[in-house]
């Protein structure tokens, strides 16, 4: 089985965030980058794909000259060889434009099951895995909690709302966005990482791809939610204020 | 993942003295001891056992011999390999001992030292945690002076009769081969004895205030018969196990700084939210603050001598007297931060909420062991002046 996992570096989740000069995003000097941690699980879902079935895992990155680290992580855990979209600024694409680099890098590629984190850490669209599959013409499912290959076909569970989940067969070739902590993550080994220097890395640029698309959708401003406080007073009889503050607990502070 | 994995001590751009692989060598280990260690090494400390499913794992991963090349090893360099090193012993030093005599003192000396027929035998086991092993070099009355040892081998044809007794050995009892040093007629040689040898018998030392979490033993041989296909061929004379040492306190000196890391990391944080007196963070106070700035000027200098040790390692510059400036003073030093950091935790500091009482106690065996702090002062004062002060 051919897969291929799309990954994205991200800034460390417990970052100390400051926003850049422009205002349009945030300010990268002294930031630590990682994988986007649904990604994580994506890779580590192909991954065991692969152990159980055989084939080839290949990763697909669009980043900076810096999401290097993050592809050479990915060949260290076990994937065999990547392809990085060299793209100096992510934020300046929407998710068409970035699905469309995406799709673009992976016309030769004719994957069985291509599998994308269910949304970025940073961004947070939650858009590109699910444009990717319309752009590639795949049949597609998100928020996946389990996968299982029978045959040609796959088992998947869907996370849906309030504790309930969905159980859906669908055919190959298919693209699937996958859930956080679904799994054990498995460590990089230290010959792992030695051998991730001899596996193939292809990188083309964005300008190769065919980056033409004008984004439809446009990061306008990045702040910090404004902090205020707002005192109410309520006046008048004792019995009637004291039923509004309680109203007012329950159902705006919420903390009876 | 824990929401607040360990993110380094870097006061100097230090990250920018390292490779791509050293960084994503360093976060193999790192996410390790946050997720396997951490959660259980206080359990482990108090109830005085050594985290023993954690064996095969850093096996699978690779940390058992991770410098040396062949039979499995990852061949890394050896900034990579201390990295490692600092990462576990910012678990707990008991770790970090446990990994450092597996790779240094047991499948080195095999490596350097070993018939193909024992490498064979032994380092693909070794490496991938099946099989553990131990050094037997100190004894009840020669610790900082090996060269008297009383543990004899006579020869008698093609066997080896062993008889003595050897003590302060880590993982001796949890051993499957101990690499035992004894003086026969043709000088100290070296021997692979396996467990259940007849003749050979171990026991724990009990009643640690230190390394609580490491298997500490003595080994015992009582006309023990080891054939000569067990003796390593070219360890010839003290230097050999001595050869050995140097390999083990190189991992010791980063060791030494993850447990100042660690120490220093909790004081930091735990001074920037105590409060006290008008409600003002104690880190606010000056004398907070020296103790936090001293910490972290004594842990970059260590991290430097850590680098540039590993850096003439690598080039085969290294030597046995550089050796004892690095783990010298890094363990020094990490005693040092160790004890400022319990002292700007006060009350909360003794308790076993907080590793730096853990990291403190260890610290003080790691002093001691593999040459104590006076014997390296005295090899660096040889190196200097020409003239061996150790008796």
């Amino acid at each position: 089985m051919n897969i291929v996992v799309c990954v994205k570096q991200t800034p460390a989740r417990d970052s100390l965030l400051r926003v850049d000069a422009a205002g349009k995003w945030v300010s990268e000097d002294d930031l630590n980058f990682e994988i986007n941690e649904p990604d994580a699980y994506a890779l580590e879902s192909g991954l065991q794909l692969k152990e159980q079935h055989g084939g080839e895992v290949t990763v697909l990155c669009a980043g900076p000259a810096r999401a290097a680290q993050t592809i050479r992580e990915a060949l260290a855990k076990g994937a065999d060889r990547a392809i990085h979209i060299a793209a100096d600024h992510l934020g300046a694409l929407d998710p068409l434009g970035l699905a469309k680099l995406m799709a673009a890098a992976l016309r030769d590629e004719k994957p069985d099951l291509v599998l994308t984190g269910l949304q970025s850490d940073d961004l947070g669209y939650g858009q590109t895995g699910v444009i990717l599959a319309e752009l590639l013409g795949l049949p597609h499912a998100t928020i996946i909690m389990q996968v299982e290959v029978e045959g040609g076909t796959l088992q998947v569970k869907r996370e849906l709302e309030d504790g309930w989940f969905q159980h859906v067969a669908m055919p190959l070739p298919a693209l699937l966005t996958i859930q956080s902590g679904i799994s054990k993550l498995r460590y990089a080994t230290l010959m792992g990482i030695k051998r991730a220097k001899t596996k193939p890395v292809r990188t083309v640029s964005a300008a190769e791809l065919g980056d033409a698309a004008t984004p439809v959708l446009e990061v306008a401003r990045v702040y910090a939610p404004p902090r205020g406080k707002r005192t109410q007073l309520f006046d008048g009889d004792a019995r009637e204020s004291a039923a509004r503050l309680v109203e007012k607990l329950r159902f705006e502070a919420r903390v009876l | 993942m824990p929401t607040t994995s360990f993110r380094g001590v870097d006061y100097l751009l230090i990250e920018t003295l390292f490779s791509e692989d050293e960084r994503l060598i360093r976060q193999t280990a790192r996410q390790f001891v946050d997720e396997r260690v951490l959660p259980v090494i206080r359990d482990c400390y108090r109830d005085a056992r050594f985290p023993q499913d954690l064996i095969p794992e850093m096996g699978r991963l690779g940390f058992y011999g991770a410098n040396l090349e062949g039979y499995g090893c990852a061949g890394l360099s050896n900034v990579e390999y201390g990295l490692i090193m600092q990462e576990l012993e910012r678990g707990d030093s008991g770790l970090r001992s446990f990994v450092s005599v597996q790779g240094a003192l047991v499948m080195y000396p095999i490596l350097t030292f070993g018939s193909d027929a024992q490498k064979e035998r032994w380092l693909p086991r070794l490496q991938s945690g099946e099989a553990v092993g131990c050094f037997g070099l100190t004894e009840p009355d020669f610790g900082s002076n090996p060269a008297g040892m009383r543990t004899t081998a006579r020869r008698q044809g093609d066997t080896w009769i062993l008889n003595g007794e050897k003590t302060w050995i880590t993982n001796g009892t949890a051993a499957d081969v101990a690499v035992v040093w004894a003086r026969t007629d043709e000088g100290i040689a070296g021997f692979l004895v396996e467990r259940g040898t007849p003749g050979f018998t171990t026991s724990d030392i009990h009643g640690k205030w230190s390394m609580r979490a490491s298997v500490t033993s003595s080994l015992s041989f009582a006309d023990c018969r080891i054939s000569e296909a067990d003796r390593l061929p070219a360890a010839k004379g003290l230097k050999a196990a001595l050869a050995c040492l140097t390999q083990a306190r190189f991992g010791i000196a980063w060791g030494a700084l993850g447990a100042a890391m660690d120490c220093y990391e909790t004081a930091r944080q735990y001074t920037v939210l105590r409060k006290q007196f008008d409600d003002r963070p104690i880190a606010s106070h000056q004398l907070v603050q020296e103790k936090l700035a001293c910490m972290i000027t004594e842990i970059t200098k260590g991290q430097l001598l850590a680098i540039h040790g590993g850096r003439l390692k690598d080039q085969g510059t290294l030597e046995p007297a550089h050796v004892s400036m690095l783990k010298r003073n890094n363990v020094a030093m990490a005693l040092d931060v160790a004890r400022l950091s319990r002292d700007l935790l006060g009350a909360n500091g003794i308790t076993d909420e907080y590793p730096i009482m853990r990291h403190l106690c260890n610290l003080e065996t790691v002093k001691t062991y593999e040459g104590t702090d006076h014997i390296h002062a005295l090899v660096i004062g040889e190196r200097v002046t020409g003239i061996p002060a150790y008796r």
